[in-house]
This record gives C-alpha cells, structure tokens and sequence, in this order.
C-alpha cells in the first residue's frame, strides 16, 4: 500500500489512540498530583450531605454514603487502581520473563518443571485461582496483588519461553558461544534484548487486565478495606445504595471502563508500531 | 478416537495430581495457625488445639495431603466451620445454581457471538460490523460487576422491567418464568464479553474462508449466498470458534463469581466468597477443587469435540 493511502486509512486508528493517550494521561496525573490538587479530603464524613447527587454544590460528582465527596475518591482511588494493575503486572512479568528465559535456554528438566507449573496454574479459572490464594493469604491489597501477579505470569514465561527456543539455535548465539561468552552473558546480552519488544506489548495489554482483576477482587471485599478509596472498593460498597443513588457506582465503574479502555487502545497502538506485520486488516 | 481419548485421560492424571495440590496449600499459605485464624481471637487454646486435631494440622504436611486427599475422593471434603455441615452436599447444591447461570450465558454468548460474526463478516464494514467491532472493544474492558449493575440500574430501577436480585420471588415466585426473568439480567451480565470475543473469532475466520476456493466454487456453480454462507463456510469457521468456546466455558464459570455477588445470585461464587470472608477454609477449599474439576473435565469434553470435529488433531 501506498504510504499516503496507508496514513489516511491509519488516521482514525491514530485519532483513538491520541484520546487513549489523553484519557489515561488525565488519570495518571490525577493520581500522581492528588495530594497537591484542590480537592477535598477523600475520608472526610459528612453524614448530613450523604447520597448528594453529582451537581451539588461544592461536590461536583456527589458524594457517597458517608458524604465523602466522590471527585476526591475517585482521584485518590485512581493512585490505588492504577499502582495495583501496574504492579501486579510488573510482577507477573518479572517472574514469567525469567522462568521463561530460563526455560527454553536450558531446557530438559528446568524446563519440564516451569511448563508443568504454568501447565497446573492454567488448569484453574483465572480469578478462581486469584480469589483461592487471597483465601489462604487473607484479604487485604498487597495479598491480592501477590495473587494476581502468581496467576498471571505463565502466560509471560510462555511467551517468553516460545521466544527464546526460537532464538537459542540462531547464528548470533552460537557466534557468541564460540567466542567464548559465558551462559549468563548471552542470556543477558544476546537473549533479553530480543525479548523486550513482545514482553513490552503483552505488558501493555496486561495492565488493562490486571486493574481489572485486583478492583474485582477489592468489588468482592478481597482486596482494599475501607475505608481506603479504590474503585473496585467504592463499587463494592456502593452496590447497597446503587438503587438509592445510582451515581456512587456508576462513575467508580466508568473510571475503571475507560482507563483500561484507553490501555487496551494503547496497546494494541503499540503492537502496531514495535510489530508492524502484526498490524490490523 | 479410543487412542486418543485414551491419552488425553492419562494427561488428565498429573493435572489432577497438580490441581489437588494447589487447592490443598490455600489452607496452608497462611501465614499464621489456620486453626487460630479460623477460629478468631476470642478462641481458648483448647478449641485451637482441638480444630487442628480436626483437621489434621498437627501432623507432617505429606501426611496431612494423603489424609486429605483419601477423604476426597470418597467425596468427603470435611465439614465447614460456618454452617457445621459437609462441605459436599452445600457445595453441590449452590453448584446447581452457578451451572444454570453458566451455561445459560455460554448458550447466550456461543449463539449471539456466532450471529453476529456470521453476519459482520457477511456484510464488512456495515452498521453491524461497526458495532460489533465497537462491542469487542467495550467487552474486553468493561469490569462485568459494573455491566451488571447497569443493567440493573437501567432495567430493574428506570424501567422496572426485571426484578434486580436473588434467584426467585420473595412473593409468589417458584415458577419457571419467575425462575427465567431472575436469571435474565445474570446471563446477560456474564456472556456479554465472551459474545463479543466469539464474534470477533468467528468473523475473522468467516472472513478467511469466503475468500477460499472452494466458496468461489460454490458461488460458481450458483448457490445462493445465503447457502454458502451457512453451508458452506460457517460449518468450517465452526471448528476453531469451539476451542474459543471451551475457553469462554472456564472463563464464565470463573466469572459467575462476580455476577453473583452483584446479584446476589445463591451460586457456590457467592458461598466462597461468604467463606473467605468468614476464614472458613474447608468450606472454600471445596469450592475452589469443585470448580477447578468441572473446568478441567469441561476442557477435556472440548478437545475431544475439537478431535470429533477435525479428525487431524487425533493423528498429530
């Protein structure tokens, strides 16, 4: 295809992608300038100003059940929601690039081990697993990052594993090995480069999952207790009032909607720039 | 095919093996005593002492994995600490409930996702291929305890169509209709993102096979498209669309979790839930293994659709 065609036909695509782009730059400032914002304290009570619809003077999107005002909430709830999915992918991914390294490197019996542990791991619903091992830990955010994070990581050491047994009989690292290299050097300085582009995509639509998966866990009581604000939390909580005042747990959910939207926009984006063979008929 | 059933029931094996031990060490993750746990701080060391008798805590933990696993598998998964009745009959009778749900949504979205592949990929770039593209998009971000309460809001609150919770009438309910206007807003909550990732696996296939041969021979001896769509072509997408199919099966039966809290559903997700809340571990403990085995049976039954189907799969 022609470049001019190409971009026109690519320039819807771009467009969502720039409003991704602003819609998680919004929350991600938001939660990073929450304390220096002008907004109200997020715990403050106010029982007489409980249930407030958004419009309300002095809390522009209402307040809760306890007249906490939902803007701050939300604002402080994004530091949470966002900290939690960015975390427990990260440590998903820490544990499945290295298994998975090391897996198809060695191969045999390490690699026997980490495929019959991913194989064992996948042989349970996702967030059954995820709300089985918050059970044994005990509830609480950390726990439930720790839980996410196990869960998730086969589907890194997979990749990663398919990845690396494509690379390990390649010229480049049969050179290095001739030359002398040692195994932990061509690990790292001829293998992990390689990985960083497919790891970097699969993170970038797994962070979408995983805030997901820890506000879940948090919406069933498992992950933040009260009165910490995280928007899995306030669903939780606002499910009781949602008949009362539907506006307590339809703009936690929608917070949740359109930053793991913009994620998922972002990065599928970002697929198509590091992989362009991958890009979308 | 017997060959093949054969292997795929003796791979069965160490997935079980590995299952059981997983599900066995939830109890034993805790950092502290479960017995201590279980019981709460009010508990004098006699009733700690005695709970870890109970449950065999006070013993090697290979042992303790051998005692366990001879009670499961002549079906005694112990006795929950809560309701101080066998794990089992409460776990099989909450099961029910979530089964209904399940396959109710797995009926809704294997229908609906296929319609609207079929007729997104018959019809490109049409209004409904524009939505459906847009409701695959929606389906993979939207937390589905969220849709439910939408849809509760909308339905059961603004236009009072639908009742919004539990799984009969308080009042004069009982009956098959009650029973199906309750389940309604459940199975929708549920099958939504799983309809949306079927259509999008059966358009793209759908796509790949209009453009095939054998098609342009069936559009050139003069069928008309709507045959070659139907007979033709959707009877080959149809083989890949099962894998999608038994993965969304494990996916719902792990969502029912949250569709039932959100609407109160009495499913075995609710009652797990109410047991980790409660610390009750036998009780969760049985909840996880019951789960853990239909998903595991449920993906056997469809690799072997999937061998039935496409008999290259049994020779590989």
């Amino acid at each position: 295809m022609r470049p001019l065609r190409e971009t026109a036909r690519r320039r819807p695509r771009n467009r969502l992608a720039l409003a991704a782009f602003v819609v998680l730059a919004v929350a991600v400032l938001a939660a990073l300038l929450a304390p220096v914002l002008p907004i109200l304290d997020p715990d403050a009570v106010d029982t007489p100003n409980r249930l407030k619809p958004p419009g309300t003077p002095g809390h522009l999107l209402g307040t809760d059940e306890f007249g906490r005002d939902m803007l701050a909430r939300l604002v402080w709830g994004a530091r949470i929601s966002l900290l939690a999915g960015v975390g427990a992918a990260g440590a998903s991914m820490l544990i499945g690039v290295l298994l998975g390294l090391h897996a198809g490197y060695w191969g045999g019996r390490v690699d026997t081990i980490v495929m019959r542990l991913t194989d064992i791991l996948m042989a349970f619903p996702y967030i059954l697993l995820a709300i089985a091992i918050v059970a044994g830990l005990g509830p609480g955010l950390t726990n439930a990052m720790v839980a996410i994070a196990i869960v998730g990581f086969p589907i890194y050491a997979r990749l990663v594993r398919a990845v690396v047994l494509s690379l390990r009989e390649r010229e480049f690292v049969e050179a290095a090995r001739a030359l002398g290299s040692s195994d932990r050097v061509i690990l790292r300085r001829h293998l992990l480069p390689h990985l960083l582009a497919p790891v970097v995509v699969a993170f970038s639509l797994d962070v979408g999952a995983k805030i997901l998966a820890t506000a879940g866990l948090s919406f069933l009581g498992l992950g933040t207790q009260p009165p910490t604000a995280d928007w899995g939390s306030m669903l939780a909580t606002a499910r009781t009032f949602v008949i009362l005042r539907p506006h307590v747990a339809l703009l936690p959910g929608l917070a949740i909607f359109l930053v793991v939207l913009s994620l998922n926009i972002l990065g599928d984006a970002l697929q198509d720039f590091l992989d362009p063979r991958m890009r979308h008929g | 095919m017997s060959r093949y059933l054969l292997r795929r029931l003796l791979l069965l094996a160490p997935v079980l093996l590995g299952v059981s031990i997983v599900v066995f060490l939830v109890l034993h993750l805790s950092p502290g005593d479960p017995a201590e746990i279980m019981l709460g701080p009010q508990a004098t060391q006699e009733d700690v002492a005695r709970l870890r008798a109970d449950l065999g805590l006070d013993q090697p933990l290979p042992l303790q994995y051998a005692h366990w696993m001879a009670h499961v598998l002549q079906g005694d998964l112990g006795r929950s600490i809560r309701m101080r009745q066998p794990v089992l009959g409460e776990v099989l009778d909450r099961f029910r409930a979530t089964l209904l749900l399940t396959v109710t949504a797995l009926l809704l979205s294997t229908v609906g996702g296929i319609t609207l592949g079929v007729v997104s990929a018959a019809r490109p770039h049409s209004l409904v291929d524009r939505l459906s593209t847009v409701g695959s998009i929606f389906g993979a971000s939207m937390p589905s305890f969220w849709l439910g309460l939408v849809l509760m809001v909308c339905f059961s609150l603004w236009l009072g169509w639908l009742p919004a919770s539990g799984m009969y009438g308080a009042h004069g309910g009982g009956g098959l209709g009650d029973l199906l206007s309750h389940l309604t807003l459940p199975a929708i909550t549920l099958a939504a993102a799983s309809m949306t990732i079927i259509a999008r696996l059966t358009r793209s296939t759908m796509l790949d096979i209009l453009r095939q041969d054998f098609v342009r021979t069936a559009r050139a001896k003069g069928l008309v498209e709507r045959g070659v769509v139907l007979r033709h072509a959707l009877r080959n997408a149809l083989i890949p669309t099962v894998t999608v199919v038994g993965v969304q099966a494990g996916y719902l039966l792990g969502g029912a979790i949250f569709t039932e809290t959100v609407f109160a559903w009495p499913g075995v997700g609710t009652l797990m839930v109410q047991g980790i809340l409660a610390r009750d571990f036998p009780l969760v403990q049985g909840c996880v293994l019951v789960i853990a085995l239909v998903f595991v049976l449920f993906n056997l039954a469809v690799d072997l659709l999937y061998a039935f189907l496409d008999p290259r799969i049994r020779y590989e």
